[in-house]
């Protein structure tokens, strides 16, 4: 199995959600994050004072998934979050060990 | 008595009063969100505080009868004695075409708010008893006298100082002792090098909407009638507001490259503060000029801390004292015959004495509440001590002064601790057979 994690602008987000879905990935977890790369923060004045924010405010994304579906989230993802423009953000794939579902102790793919 | 200036000046009390909770959404909103609750307790606070000592022996020494143009003698009215009830013929003691009583309600409002807005100046890092005792002795020493010389008789306005509704006794005063406080507590931890944003910009707009809102009766109501003056001050109050808003975006616009709402909000104050002395003074070209004046000098002046090293945290310096100056000095400039009766300024042909009289009683004031505040918060720094510890400031003054915090987003890991000293609400061991 795979951990899927993608790093988008939020306005994307929902973009990302729905092709997804229509892959038939049955759930995610999604975080506000701030962070950087090769975007930069912006500026910020108040009362003349002025303060740069380095930090740019972003989705994080994760989905575990099939091994043999990996690549077609990652594509899903990239193709939904993608505007061309620098701060499109990043999308990374880890192995996973184990998965368990809570409810039923269901291990493995099964808990997908 | 007259009932229509009665009910006006009855509304006009509940409008000022409305100010103070205003002005706490204000100054709440500009304070980082780990103590926006201390910054809105210390102006409510002031409410307390400020209400109780002007209705005891406030009202008496601002307008008793005055002993040397410095004081009223605080026996006259003590306990409002004389002003409450009728007397045995069923009369009620008169202010002018009001009851006197309904004059002690509205004159409270601004004693109220003239001490809350210090607060500004010392957001984040002032012990809360020691605050609301710095507000009690200063309302005592300063606020009540000062409030004498410009309106019951004192030494301002016996030498002719001009001041419709507190550009000296309200804003000028509280600016100077703002200034005072800011050096005796000294600056924030980490001043200039953390970010210390506004943490709620709605607040802060919406505290400056009801501030506007209620210095109409701030303004209008100081006619102490329902009649042409409150007019003029009604247009005047919205007219150099409007003006000073512009006046601050254009040199945000200018300087910064960015028409801001926190100056759009700043500009309203600014410009409310301007034409608080001059409201029935002026015309609509005074007003407008004065308000204009004071949103382009405030909003320069509101960069003068970082050059000279003090944290007024919330620029009551630079927008009350110095908007207060700019109104209070401009009356000597623009002020007209034509309008109020009396005065002219020296661009309306009265020469420059108005002008040079409207300076003397400005910074009589200035020096008064400057010096006192210095003494009366050194005092209790020595003593009691003012500042929070470091680590208070640190944390977060509204969880250790107040054991609150103002927002809780998402799940904070909190549990029910038993109430050791609520019987019979826990049923925890600490309450079982207790007595009273």
């Amino acid at each position: 199995m795979k951990l899927i994690t993608a790093i988008i602008k939020p306005f994307t987000l929902e973009d990302v959600r729905s092709a997804l879905e229509r892959l038939g990935v049955l759930g995610m977890t999604v975080t506000e994050v701030q962070g950087y790369g090769r975007q930069k923060g912006h500026t910020e004045v108040y009362r003349g004072a002025e303060y740069a924010v380095d930090f740019v405010s972003k989705m994080r994304i994760e989905v575990v998934t099939e091994d043999s579906t990996a690549e077609r989230v990652i594509e899903a993802i990239t193709n939904a979050a993608h505007t061309g423009k620098i701060g499109d953000g990043k999308v990374w794939a880890s192995p996973v060990d184990t998965v368990v579902r809570v409810r039923t102790g269901e291990r493995g793919t099964d808990a997908l | 008595m007259d009932s229509g200036d009665t009910a006006w000046l009855l509304i006009s009390a509940a409008l000022v009063l409305l100010m103070t909770p205003g002005l706490a959404l204000f100054y709440g909103g500009m304070v980082r969100s780990k103590s926006v609750l201390n910054m809105m307790m210390m102006c409510f606070g002031a409410i307390g505080v400020v209400g109780v000592l002007w209705l005891i022996y406030g009202y008496s020494i601002a307008y008793g009868d005055s002993l040397g143009y410095l004081l009223g003698d605080p026996g006259e009215f003590f306990g409002l004695s004389g002003l409450m009830g009728p007397d045995s013929a069923g009369e009620y003691a008169l202010e002018g075409t009001v009851p006197a009583s309904v004059d002690v309600a509205f004159q409270a409002m601004f004693a109220v708010i003239t001490v809350a807005l210090i607060a500004g100046a010392i957001a984040d890092r002032a012990r809360y008893g020691a605050w609301l005792l710095f507000a009690a002795v200063w309302a005592t020493l300063v606020y009540f006298p000062v409030a004498h010389w410009v309106w019951g008789g004192g030494w301002v306005e016996e030498i002719g100082t001009v001041d419709f509704a507190g550009g000296t006794a309200v804003h000028i005063n509280s600016g100077a002792a703002a200034l005072a406080l800011a050096v005796v507590l000294g600056r924030r931890k980490g001043w200039l090098k953390e970010p210390m944003k506004p943490h709620n910009l709605p607040l802060v707009m919406l505290g400056a909407a009801l501030l506007w809102f209620g210095w109409f009766g701030f303004n209008a109501g100081s006619a102490y009638a329902a009649d042409g003056v409150a007019g003029i001050a009604t247009v005047n109050t919205f007219g150099a507001t409007a003006a000073a808003m512009l006046g601050w975006l254009l040199i945000e616009r200018i300087r910064d490259g960015h028409p801001t709402s926190l100056g759009a909000a700043s500009g309203i104050v600014a410009g409310l503060v301007g034409i608080t002395p001059a409201a029935a003074h002026v015309d609509v070209w005074g007003g407008l000029a004065i308000g204009f004046v004071a949103g382009i000098l405030c909003a320069l002046a509101v960069g003068l801390k970082y050059k000279l090293g003090y944290d007024d945290s919330l620029d009551v310096v630079g927008i009350h004292m110095v908007g207060g100056l700019v109104g209070t000095a401009m009356i000597g400039l623009v002020a007209t015959e034509a309008i109020d009766g009396e005065n002219n300024g020296l661009f309306y042909g009265g020469g420059i004495e108005l002008f040079g009289l409207q300076l003397v009683g400005a910074i009589g004031v200035m020096i008064y509440s400057f010096v006192l505040a210095l003494i009366i918060g050194f005092a209790i720094q020595k003593t009691i001590g003012f500042r929070v510890s470091e680590d208070v400031e640190v944390g977060g003054i509204d969880e250790n002064e107040h054991a609150e915090v103002g927002y809780e987003f998402g799940p904070s890991g909190s549990r029910r601790v038993a109430a050791a000293t609520s019987a019979g609400a826990g049923a925890g061991p600490k309450t079982e057979g207790s007595k009273a």
